[in-house]
């Protein structure tokens, strides 16, 4: 019942927040309410028993890519209002690109149905011991390829700021 | 969920708050106290006996004053900074293991809040939004140097977070759990972390003063150059906030520091005392408090002994000593312990 409410209440401030991503006129409350977001989500895996991926989503969401964006749009003095100008053609386009996404999850909820969990074993699944045991032994493989794969995009990053050319 | 359980976790969530604040406010008179000894004068002593109602006299003070908002600050997040900040100070105390149990009508009373199996993560969470109550702060002052010592307070906290991180992933190797309880109910008796981690410790203790903006870390209120940083224009109990918290995280840290390096509630020879289990708790919290108080102090001792560091050298060494170190300690702490599974 409590978790109902809770529920509703993580949802009503997630879907809040994710609208004035879109409609605040500044980038730093655009950014604040995005963190917001995040946070509600977090809320949400806490409901669904995963805390470690809630506790994660926290430190690299909101810590760490939300707290750079926030650092980014400060030093780049992005915080006046209205100094993007939006042409025509750039509302044509972005609205054509928003409205396919909005298909596209439409689509994707037609052909969804209610999951119903019979294995008790999968509702402990969040929990770290038991994730780190899947992850570990039976997808090590993409585990270890994507960490290569963060890894080259950070070099890449620090070759990209490099002053000097190498 | 039964109602008598809700009471006793309430009560000890606000006995825990209502600690932190006394231990905060008696924090910034032991400051002056010893800033007074080093620098050979008497620290303050008008207000009370030994000066201990100065605290009192200072919030006071803080209350009275104007409240003052510069006029093109953004007032929701003004406002929301100095909060957020007290915020954060507050939550990390949730995970710390105030002591063991106590029994009372054959009931335990565990004296930690929520003994959740991700407690180390969780603090890391806490530390990471940490920066935010700083940022807002600083951004919302609309004030150059106000931004600047938010940038600033910014790139600090998250470089010194990497190293802390590094330090403590290399405790849950050692412990293989990720709960602080379980991480201090293995250091019983004698068996504290430091023994084994003393490469980790140090690079935590240097950490920990530069999440809480502790001298010779204390770039982003540099007064010399930057008026006062990221609180430049902030004044009355909104300044205090600001300033309060960074006692309430001096106190977290040091409680972290107690329990992740130095045992927590364990103490040694308790085995051998001979006394109910019920008094080794209380005997174990009067040690943890011995120990927080200690590091307190040593935060103090380093504030009014060293000088600040530039800011070129400060990232220098967040990044090219500590976090190597850190990482050549986490290496050699696998190494070990695969050498004598």
């Amino acid at each position: 019942m409590f978790s109902t409410y809770l529920f509703i209440f993580l949802s009503a401030v997630a879907i809040f927040s994710a609208i004035n991503v879109l409609l605040s006129k500044n980038p730093i409350h655009s950014v604040l309410y995005m963190t917001l977001t995040f946070f509600t989500l977090a809320g949400h895996y806490i409901l669904l028993n995963a805390q470690f991926l809630a506790v994660v989503h926290v430190i690299v969401y909101a810590g760490a890519i939300m707290v750079l964006f926030l650092f980014t749009v400060m030093l780049l003095n992005l915080n006046k209002e209205g100094q993007f100008s939006k042409t025509n053609l750039m509302k044509f386009i972005a609205g054509i690109a928003g409205g396919l996404l909005f298909l596209l999850l439409i689509g994707s909820l037609k052909s969804f149905d209610v999951a119903v969990v019979s294995n008790p074993e999968l509702t402990q699944i969040g929990l770290v011991k038991n994730l780190g045991t899947i992850l570990y032994r039976d997808y090590l493989l993409p585990f270890e390829l994507s960490s290569i794969l963060f890894l080259s995009a950070m070099v890449g990053a620090v070759m990209l700021g490099k002053k000097d050319k190498i | 969920m039964d109602i008598h359980f809700l009471t006793y976790k309430l009560s000890l969530a606000g006995g825990i708050l209502l600690l932190s604040l006394l231990i905060a406010m008696y924090a910034t008179l032991l400051e002056r106290k010893v800033a007074g000894f080093f620098q050979d004068r008497l620290g303050p002593n008008r207000a009370g006996t030994f000066g201990l109602l100065q605290p009192v006299a200072d919030g006071l003070k803080l209350f009275m004053k104007e409240e003052f908002m510069p006029a093109n600050a953004d007032k929701f997040l003004y406002i929301l900074g100095p909060s957020l900040t007290m915020l954060v100070a507050l939550l990390s105390s949730a995970v710390i293991p105030w002591g063991g149990n106590l029994n009372i009508g054959g009931v335990d009373y565990s004296l930690q809040m929520a003994d959740i199996n991700i407690g180390v993560l969780y603090t890391f969470a806490v530390v990471s939004i940490g920066v935010y109550g700083v940022m807002i702060g600083g951004w919302a002052s609309n004030n150059k140097y106000a931004l600047m010592g938010a940038v600033r307070a910014a790139s600090q906290m998250i470089s010194y977070e990497l190293a802390m991180s590094m330090a403590i992933v290399t405790i849950v190797m050692t412990t293989g759990s990720l709960s602080v309880n379980d991480i201090v109910a293995q250091q019983h008796g004698f068996n504290w972390n430091i023994w084994t981690q003393p490469i980790g410790f140090l690079v935590f203790i240097v950490c920990a003063f530069a999440e809480c903006n502790r001298t010779p870390f204390d770039l982003p209120e540099c007064e010399t150059e930057l008026i006062g940083g990221y609180h430049t224009e902030y004044s009355s109990m909104k300044l205090g906030f600001y300033l309060f918290s960074e006692y309430i995280n001096m106190f977290i840290a040091s409680a972290m520091i107690s329990s992740l390096y130095f045992g927590g509630y364990n103490f040694p020879f308790m085995d051998v005392l001979g006394v109910s289990p019920n008094w080794i708790t209380i005997i174990g919290t009067a040690v943890l408090f011995i120990k927080i108080a200690f590091f307190m102090f040593v935060f103090m001792w380093i504030r009014w002994t060293l000088p600040r560091f530039r800011y070129d050298q400060l990232m220098r060494f967040g990044w090219k000593v500590l976090l190597p170190m850190a990482m050549v300690n986490l290496i050699l702490t696998g190494f070990f312990k695969l050498l004598f599974k």
